[in-house]
């Protein structure tokens, strides 16, 4: 049996890549990967802490993440579409009209 | 005789119909009299002035029958209540306030009557017949005035009538407010509206008398009811009972025209001549005798306000007679004659007589209404020859006709010196106005020389001072009237409108005729040895009146003077003035006293200049104190200096701080700093706001991460 401290610190590392890639990446794809990887660190940690525990609460749990992250995608990449359509780019720098 | 008591004991209930039939009076007019016709305005004030005499005579009656003839007040309305003052409006009938009710509405319903044929005239003269209701409407208010006057029951309540009558008075007087004979002052055009407002100031002055009177009596008694304040007097101090009667007489002499308030009453007769006959001569101006002979417990306390009283009429009746002798104005001569005849009845209720100054003020309401009707009609008549001829065929230059024009340069109906020869044309007003100027004059067996026989005679063992003055004034006027009926109605005519004149319709001359029988049968009110009078009063006047023996001598000496005036009249207006008159005009001397007379003649048609002392004396120190407090005081002192610099300067001064240092500097330097500061911050935090998604994320991250550090690291 893998210790919880590894689950802890992957979830940890895969949460910090995405951080780091929604921050630092132009494209709207990939930071909505970042993003996705950031739902599954999370979803690493509940599954790790489920089970050391017992407690099926995170295991339910992720199932919700999981279902949030699909409606996020159906949006998300809808958004993308037409943003691609007006913008005829993907780079989320292109969205600044609203600055101040 | 149960009927006829049960009847007696409710007429009196009717006593506040002599007040309320007058009101009644100008309430129809008021009301519905726009719509009426002239006539009928006219009948109703009269209709309503005659009612109020059916109720004064039917109280008579009533009172007659009481026998007692006491005071009966009715009507007790708590009027006032504050304090320890209480005063009721009631009415109180006695003998001597039903006495003065009959004259008043007697006279008056006779003088309303002659005015709906002369105001009729006159409004057509004056070219404004809006004004006939309103003449009656102020008639009828007078009425209402002088009966709550003479029914008080208490000395506010007369205040009440007194000033009531002197608006009247006012009103009257400035009826044709908008019109006037130019005057001394050159103020052409409303020298009427100057008149009255003399009339009231100088009436206001004799108010101020009254009313500080009626505030010693309430000091000193507690109360204006009269049967309280004359139980109480005698126990007053004299000081207390000289003062009252003293500020009283100033009353007096204001409204009765007396010494030294008089002179507003010849002014009065810019009004029309039934005011001037009504209120001038027969009842207003004789509300100061009135008061005194109500007064009279309280004058008999004091033997010197006596004496004043009877040389302040003793004094007037002699000086305003002197005056008469110079007038040519037929109103102004009578007004003096009126003065005159006042000063006689304030003699006499001064002396203590007061049933024989009563029943000269009633004859004299009979015989001086009367002369003042004719003078009336004699104006009408001439200037109805005036108008037929300036639109009739004759035309003249005005100045080669030789006439005396009034200070407008037009055409004086009222200057005697226009008349002559009258009796041929105006036999009726010719009639009555000698039956009223031979009782004026006191020619036996007319009512004037019973009551002014009565006085002299009570004056004679009272005062004899005041006798002597009397006497001398009783010669001058037998003298100006004989002038007057002279250049009135005989020799020829000397105008051209004199020619012409017209004697006028029934309607104006009955009430003439009436009048002269009343002035030839008016001395049978108190006829030596019958006394009706004396007994009738004596009910009120209890120990104020003496049955008072007729004097044959005083008779004789009176007659023998009046009979030596009316002869020494006719020869000198008689036959000098014919002679004088074929003088040429530089030579001719303004009257034919003149000569005899010299400067006193000078002094008479002045008027002894007495106007023009007041004016020195009171108007021109009171225009110049009002000059200086409007200029020195009150323009520099008060507006320019207090409120233009003190106040004014000094709030703008401050003003002027407040907005400059204090608003712009510090108010408006916060307003704009705070400003100023949030836009700088503004600008300076905007520069977050760069649109950049990641840099969003970033400060997201940020937060949380702060967030998050705090609660692991608390």
């Amino acid at each position: 049996m893998v210790a919880i401290e590894y689950y802890v610190i992957l979830s940890a590392i895969l949460f910090t890549l995405g951080i780091v890639g929604v921050l630092i990446r132009r494209n709207a794809i990939v930071i909505f990967m970042s993003i996705e990887l950031m739902l599954n660190s999370a979803n690493l940690a509940f599954i790790a802490f489920a089970r050391q525990y017992n407690e099926l609460n995170g295991q339910v749990f992720v199932f919700f993440v999981m279902t949030v992250a699909a409606a996020e995608v159906a949006v998300g990449l809808a958004l993308m579409v037409t943003i691609f359509r007006t913008k005829h780019s993907i780079d989320v720098d292109q969205l600044s009209s609203l600055k101040g | 005789m149960l009927l006829r008591e049960a009847a007696a004991t409710n007429y009196f209930n009717l006593v506040p119909w002599v007040v309320f039939f007058p009101v009644l009076g100008i309430l129809i007019n008021l009301l519905v009299g726009g719509r009426l016709r002239e006539k009928m305005i006219g009948v109703i004030a009269s209709l309503a002035v005659a009612a109020s005499f059916a109720v004064a005579v039917l109280l008579a009656l009533s009172l007659n029958d009481q026998h007692a003839g006491t005071i009966i007040a009715f009507m007790n309305l708590e009027w006032i209540s504050i304090g320890d003052l209480h005063i009721d409006w009631a009415f109180r009938v006695d003998t001597l306030s039903v006495t003065m009710m009959l004259a008043v509405s007697g006279v008056g319903t006779l003088i309303h009557i002659y005015a709906i044929a002369y105001m009729h005239a006159d409004v057509r003269h004056h070219q404004d017949p809006t004004r006939y209701r309103r003449f009656f409407v102020f008639f009828n208010l007078f009425i209402v005035m002088m009966m709550i006057l003479v029914s008080a029951d208490n000395y506010l309540m007369l205040f009440v009538g007194w000033e009531g009558v002197g608006l009247c008075s006012y009103l009257l007087i400035g009826f044709w407010y908008d019109k006037g004979k130019g005057g001394a002052n050159h103020l052409d055009g409303i020298s009427n509206a100057l008149a009255g407002k003399k009339a009231f100031i100088t009436n206001r002055i004799g108010d101020f008398g009254f009313l500080i009177a009626t505030f010693l009596m309430f000091g000193a008694f507690g109360s204006l009811q009269f049967d309280t304040v004359f139980t109480k007097a005698p126990f007053a101090s004299q000081g207390t009972i000289l003062a009252i009667t003293l500020f009283m007489l100033l009353g007096v002499a204001g409204k009765s025209a007396q010494l030294p308030l008089y002179v507003w009453l010849p002014d009065a007769m810019a009004g029309p001549t039934p005011v001037s006959a009504l209120i001038h001569a027969a009842t207003m101006v004789t509300a100061g005798v009135y008061l005194v002979a109500r007064s009279h417990e309280l004058y008999a306390l004091s033997s010197q306000a006596q004496n004043i009283v009877a040389l302040v009429g003793g004094l007037t009746a002699l000086f305003a007679a002197t005056i008469a002798v110079g007038q040519f104005d037929i109103k102004k001569l009578l007004a003096y004659s009126t003065i005159s005849q006042l000063g006689f009845m304030v003699a006499a209720v001064g002396m203590g007589a007061i049933v024989a100054g009563i029943f000269h003020l009633v004859t004299h309401a009979f015989f001086k209404a009367l002369l003042f009707l004719s003078a009336g009609s004699v104006i009408q008549g001439v200037e109805a020859g005036h108008h037929a001829m300036e639109h009739g065929s004759i035309k003249e230059s005005k100045h080669k006709r030789g006439e005396h024009l009034n200070e407008g340069g037009e055409f004086d109906a009222q200057d005697m010196r226009n008349m002559g020869g009258l009796s041929r044309r105006m036999p009726v007003t010719f009639v009555v106005y000698l039956v009223g100027a031979l009782a004026l004059a006191g020619i036996f067996p007319l009512a004037g020389f019973w009551s002014k026989d009565e006085i002299l005679a009570e004056a004679l063992h009272l005062h004899p001072a005041v006798f002597v003055l009397l006497i001398i004034a009783a010669f001058f006027t037998a003298f100006y009237m004989t002038r007057q009926i002279w250049m009135i109605f005989f020799s020829k005519p000397r105008s051209r409108p004199a020619e012409y004149a017209r004697e006028n319709s029934l309607l104006l001359t009955l009430p003439l005729i009436l009048l002269a029988v009343l002035s030839v049968f008016g001395g049978a009110l108190n006829l030596p040895f019958w006394h009706t009078l004396t007994h009738w009063l004596d009910y009120t006047l209890a120990e104020g009146a003496k049955v008072g023996s007729f004097n044959y001598l005083v008779a004789g000496l009176s007659t023998v003077l009046a009979l030596a005036a009316i002869a020494l009249g006719i020869f000198l207006y008689g036959k000098r003035y014919q002679a004088q008159a074929k003088l040429p005009a530089a030579q001719r001397p303004v009257d034919p006293v003149q000569p005899y007379l010299r400067g006193a003649f000078t002094g008479i048609q002045h008027k002894w200049w007495i106007d023009e002392f007041y004016d020195w004396l009171i108007l021109r120190r009171y225009v110049a104190l009002s000059r200086f407090l409007s200029y020195r005081f009150e323009e520099r002192f008060w507006h320019d200096w207090l409120h233009d610099n003190a106040i004014a300067g000094s709030f703008r001064q401050t003003a002027h701080f407040l907005a400059q240092p204090v608003d712009l500097g510090i108010i408006d330097g916060i307003a704009n700093g705070l400003g100023t500061i949030s836009q700088r911050f503004a600008s300076w935090i905007r520069r977050a706001q760069n649109g950049f998604v990641r840099s969003y994320a970033t400060w997201v991250l940020a937060g949380m991460v702060i967030i998050l550090g705090y609660l692991i690291l608390r």
